[in-house]
């Protein structure tokens, strides 16, 4: 009884959901975008230093939201440091893919990429995609200079 | 009437039969994930019971045509049931007359056309319109709409800690620029009763006018708006067990007429001409275009459905929810009831150790029950709270204590995960 929930709101999700790491407003930043989700009022800031070779030198975000997308944003911000720009794009594709597609997983060849699979549980629960993705579509737009987003 | 009905009907006057109620509600009768639907939701919108249903296929099974248009019978027959469904609600709210029930898409729509109407006819730059903390945005955001086209003057009654309204500061905002006060009834998002009556005295005592957002009022209080002593009262109908799409707003019919038309269109008007046009008196005036005909039958069987019931029969049942889940939820260890207002109605919002609403409100569906998750369109209130959400279980006349309980069982899963 309630697999799909224990799937979803594993030690690693409850741990990052509650106490997320980079957690703040990042001073040097080179880019930023504010994202939302209109349906339960997430605001997220996210806040990215690319370095002139195009690698993430940093990534932190501010806001407050539910254990998902806190989780989420946690350990993007951890897994995007140190990937080129164009790796985080591809990195945000295959996330994207995880939370959507039955049967997918990410590659730990992938330098730590396989961590995210713990938010593959999101699928089985279609009105909380968004909160896992929140993140990740406003450091996509902060990546493509758009200083706001939304997930709607 | 046969004797055994007559009888029947004292018996449930006397004893509040919850499952015979909820045998009258196809939808409740179902699983989710496996577990019994436990339906707490009806705040934002209540069930349906057979008999509103019923009357909808009905109207569209026999007797469905446009309103206030045809000579043929068939229009004819609609026009009386529609009209019917005005008289069903002026009696519903102690109207003097039917001719002050105006027909709108739901509170929102009925609080827009005072904005607008009544804007327009009485509002200078520099007036005051009063409201309160604890609106919901449908009371908000049409008087801020206003203040930015019409440089009227938005003040804010303060509640207390509790979620009460603070009566002393509100007389205090009173004077002589007050022209409205927009206030609810009950608050959707923490279950305050608000004394309208003593808040419409005092308004009145300044010449202010008085509107009333009776959304999550009328399934649980009667509602006598003479005896209130209010100017407007808006309701929808799809939060008193009828259809979506429906609402009411009451009006002094004198006031009323006083108004300017909200919307132009067919239905409202006396006579039109390519230079000018008259309008018909209220409530029609009020009504352009063709109405929600069916929905208006289907509040209007509905309305027949709760006072079959007894309004003071549904009230005694639901405050004895309330008094049980208060008192359940209060023990569990991390839970925070938000709103503890001395006159509540049966709304109850919490939060629980650190879980976000939405963690919350998976969770309790996982588990088969049904709540809202969110700020409930009241982030004002929320911010009072210093709350960003909460959960929130809203009850109707068909829940049961054993819900509470499964309410309980399920609140041990965030427990378990967030404790």
């Amino acid at each position: 009884m309630f697999d799909e929930l224990r799937q979803l709101y594993q030690e690693v999700i409850l741990d990052h959901g509650t106490q997320p790491r980079n957690h703040h407003a990042l001073a040097d930043a080179t880019c930023r975008a504010d994202g939302s989700n209109p349906v339960c009022g997430d605001m997220l800031t996210v806040y990215l230093k690319v370095a002139p070779d195009g690698t993430v030198a940093d990534a932190a975000f501010e806001g407050k939201g539910c254990a998902i997308s806190m989780a989420s944003a946690s350990l993007m911000t951890e897994l995007v440091k140190g990937r080129t720009v164009t790796a985080v794009e591809a990195l945000f594709r295959s996330f994207h893919r995880l939370c959507t597609e039955d049967g997918y997983v990410l590659d730990d060849a992938e330098e730590d990429a396989d961590r995210l699979n713990v938010l593959a549980g999101v699928r089985e629960f279609p009105v909380r995609v968004k909160c896992a993705t929140l993140a990740w579509h406003t450091m996509n737009a902060a990546m493509s200079g758009n200083a706001e987003t939304s997930t709607e | 009437m046969k004797t055994a009905d007559v009888l029947e009907g004292a018996n449930s006057m006397l004893a509040f039969d919850v499952e015979r109620v909820r045998a009258d509600f196809p939808i409740l009768h179902q699983e989710i994930y496996g577990r019994p639907l436990v339906y707490l939701d009806n705040g934002a919108s209540a069930q349906c019971p057979r008999p509103v249903i019923d009357s909808m296929s009905e109207v569209y099974e026999t007797i469905y045509a446009n309103v206030h248009r045809g000579v043929h019978h068939l229009s004819q027959r609609s026009t009386d049931a529609y009209e019917g469904a005005r008289e069903k609600v002026a009696r519903f709210v102690n109207a003097e007359s039917s001719d002050e029930i105006v027909f709108a898409r739901g509170t929102t729509e009925a609080i827009n056309l005072v904005a607008d109407s009544f804007g327009r006819a009485f509002l200078e730059p520099g007036d005051e319109v009063v409201i309160s903390h604890m609106e919901h945005h449908s009371n908000i955001v049409p008087w801020q709409l206003l203040r930015d086209r019409a440089g009227i003057v938005l003040k804010v009654i303060p509640i207390d800690d509790s979620g009460n309204l603070m009566m002393e500061a509100y007389q205090e905002l009173l004077g002589p620029r007050t022209k409205l006060v927009a206030i609810t009834h009950v608050a959707n998002s923490i279950g305050t009763i608000v004394p309208v009556k003593e808040v419409a005295r005092l308004a009145h005592a300044v010449g202010a006018k008085v509107l009333v957002d009776g959304a999550q009022a009328v399934p649980h209080l009667q509602v006598d708006v003479q005896d209130l002593g209010v100017d407007f009262y808006a309701f929808s109908s799809h939060k008193l067990y009828g259809p979506t799409g429906i609402g009411v707003l009451w009006g002094r019919l004198d006031l009323l007429n006083a108004l300017p038309p909200y919307q132009g269109g067919g239905d409202m008007i006396q006579r039109v001409t390519l230079e000018k046009s008259e309008f018909k008196a209220a409530p029609h005036r009020f009504e352009a275009g063709t109405p929600a005909i069916v929905e208006a039958v289907g509040l209007g069987a509905a309305i027949d459905y709760v006072t079959g019931l007894g309004l003071d029969n549904i009230a005694a049942h639901e405050h004895g929810i309330l008094a049980y889940v208060t008192a359940k939820l209060s023990a569990i260890e991390g839970l925070e009831i938000v709103g503890t207002a001395e006159d509540k109605a049966a709304i109850v919002s919490f939060t629980m150790f650190n879980a976000h609403a939405h963690d919350i409100g998976t969770i309790l569906d996982r588990a088969g029950v049904a709540v809202r998750a969110g700020h409930h369109c009241a982030e004002p209130t929320m911010d009072r709270f210093g709350l960003a959400a909460t959960a929130r279980a809203s009850f109707g006349l068909y829940n049961t204590r054993e819900e509470v309980d499964l309410l309980v069982e399920g609140l041990m899963l965030v427990k378990e995960f967030f404790g």
